[in-house]
């Protein structure tokens, strides 16, 4: 009972950063019909511009609280991220708005090895210890279940974060903009809409995500290094698809029941398995689900209708 | 008809416009001006609707010249010839599907920023087209053809336009809704907005028009009078399906 309990804690805290992650593949899908590959590894530079900042901040002031240093290590990597995501865009997808869809794809896939070779370059190969800027001593709700504060603010920070987002998208002039966007280009500008500005807030905004998810992540596991994007975007990608790829609720819904089908499979795969596969494997879960959606259910969950773009 | 003022509001020199690789339209002349209900008509193919896009922005030029109000506009991207007062009510209607229909009409005010004066054009709307009304809230992909056509020009109408730009209202709709839509256009016409009509309907889209122009495979092949060319016996012949 104790591992059921902790592993769907453990599940609802990654399941959450997915989510935040799956969000930012998903809304651009919904508008340019393309999957940012790169999207990971933004995450990652979020995550590692978080920790040079943590690290200078020290330097500088030993003496700083916490949280004031990790809301200064967030202030500084959002911006950064976001900076990315625009430019990403600017210079490399817009002139690829109308190119044959493969075309876009290989790009993402160009710039993600991009992003990774030069952030190998500002930063080595060498994996870092990610400062835990917020305290790891376990607390016990209930017997045998551990609970760590950091957990408790990725869960709660994500949740606010979601919020945010719906309320952006489904009640401001912005977010109509968006999803008029997505709906229809031509007809959207025709509406007075800058569709090029509203691609580029889409990418601008999934890129904050990803620079939080990239802190939360960073955080949870105490590492950081430059090929730590891949393996959390391509489970978010998998939640997004889960979920039905373009549906901002679908993201959500895919992220927080990756995270616990991962979590719970990790705990009892040694069982299921007789021992023959520990929960080192748990990273099979992810594919698994990816397969099984794709051929039975390519619209995943919330999805209604299949894009034939990629 | 009235009397013209010295400039056109909108005038087209030598517009050639390529789309899907060949050239639809290949140098058309057309002016409109203030006040004017005019119609474009022409077969299926004969670059009505292309015509259409390049004013409103959504194409892109491959010669020629577009003036509005006396301003070159040809560089001018759609976003922005929307704020200028040009509405396109696009071929098919271009309704946002997923959208609710009164997040379809506050669309057509996207780049209005006079909140008391939005909310007074949706009542115009509201009292213009009463069945819309009654559909605020749902999603407006689940209307009717007619319904959707409605909110198209709905939307287009909240933008405040000075040149509004029609592309086939009439398509795929029963009689009596076609007729339900050319008593909007009229009455959007009588308020002094300058409409430029494409439509299939020749019959009716004379009736209703001033002037009109007839386009066959890129180019304008004649002009005149509403009445003028529903006499014609070349329009009648090719267009109102009589036999000369």
């Amino acid at each position: 009972m104790e591992t059921l309990i902790q592993q769907v804690v453990n599940g609802l805290v990654i399941g959450s950063v997915y989510a935040l992650i799956a969000l930012g593949y998903t809304m651009v899908y919904g508008i340019l019909g393309l999957i940012n590959f790169a999207h990971g590894d933004v995450l990652m530079v979020g995550a590692l511009t978080a920790l040079q900042t943590m690290l200078f901040l020290m330097g500088v002031a030993p003496g700083m609280s916490p949280v004031v240093m990790l809301t200064i290590a967030l202030m500084v990597a959002i911006p950064v991220c976001m900076m990315i995501g625009f430019t990403m865009e600017r210079l490399a997808y817009r002139r690829l708005r109308n190119a044959p869809r493969l075309a876009p794809l290989i790009t993402a896939i160009g710039m993600s090895f991009l992003l990774q070779t030069l952030a190998m370059i500002l930063w080595g190969r060498n994996y870092h210890t990610f400062p835990q800027l917020i305290s790891t001593t376990p607390m016990q709700p209930i017997e045998g279940v551990f609970v760590t504060p950091v957990q408790i603010f990725i869960v709660v920070a994500s949740a606010l974060i979601m919020i945010g987002l719906t309320l952006l998208v489904n009640k401001t002039r912005m977010g109509r903009a968006m999803r008029a966007t997505a709906e229809n280009h031509r007809v959207a500008s025709l509406m007075g809409v800058d569709t090029n500005a509203v691609i580029a807030f889409t990418f601008v905004i999934g890129a904050a995500l990803a620079a939080v998810a990239g802190v939360m992540y960073a955080s949870n596991y105490g590492i950081a290094h430059y090929g730590m994007g891949f393996m959390p975007g391509l489970k978010a990608f998998t939640a997004a698809v889960l979920g039905g790829i373009g549906n901002m609720g679908g993201a959500m819904l895919g992220g927080i029941l990756l995270g616990l089908v991962e979590s719970l499979g990790a705990g009892y795969i040694e069982h299921l398995t007789f021992g023959f596969l520990n929960s080192s494997y748990q990273d099979i879960f992810a594919f698994i689900i990816l397969g099984l959606v794709l051929i039975f259910k390519p619209t995943g969950l919330l999805g209604e209708r299949v894009s034939d773009r990629a | 008809m009235p009397t013209k003022p010295a400039s056109p509001l909108l005038q087209l020199l030598n517009l050639q416009v390529s789309y899907g690789g060949i050239q639809a339209v290949k140098g058309v002349d057309l002016e409109l001006f203030k006040g004017e209900l005019v119609c474009l008509i022409g077969a299926n193919g004969a670059g009505k609707t292309t015509t259409l896009n390049a004013i409103a922005g959504v194409l892109p030029l491959a010669g020629g010249e577009i003036r509005y109000n006396d301003v070159k506009i040809n560089a001018i991207p759609a976003h922005k010839r929307l704020r200028q007062g040009i509405a396109l009510v696009p071929e098919g209607r271009g309704i946002f599907t997923r959208l609710t229909v009164e997040e379809n009409l506050r669309m057509g005010a996207y780049s209005r920023r006079d909140q008391d004066g939005i909310e007074a054009d949706l009542e115009k709307v509201y009292t213009m087209l009463p069945r819309v009304k009654e559909r605020l809230a749902q999603v407006a992909g689940t209307l009717s053809g007619g319904e959707q056509q409605m909110v198209a020009i709905g939307r287009a109408l909240l933008s405040r336009p000075k040149l509004l730009l029609l592309d086939e209202p009439s398509m795929g709709l029963a009689p009596l809704v076609v007729e339900k839509i050319f008593e909007v256009v009229q009455s959007v016409a009588k308020e002094g907005v300058t409409i430029l009509l494409v439509e299939q309907n020749a019959n009716l889209a004379l009736e209703f028009s001033q002037r009109g122009y007839v386009m066959e495979s890129g180019k304008i092949t004649l002009t005149g009078s509403g009445n003028e060319l529903l006499a014609d016996p070349k329009v009648r012949e090719a267009y109102l399906g009589e036999v000369a």
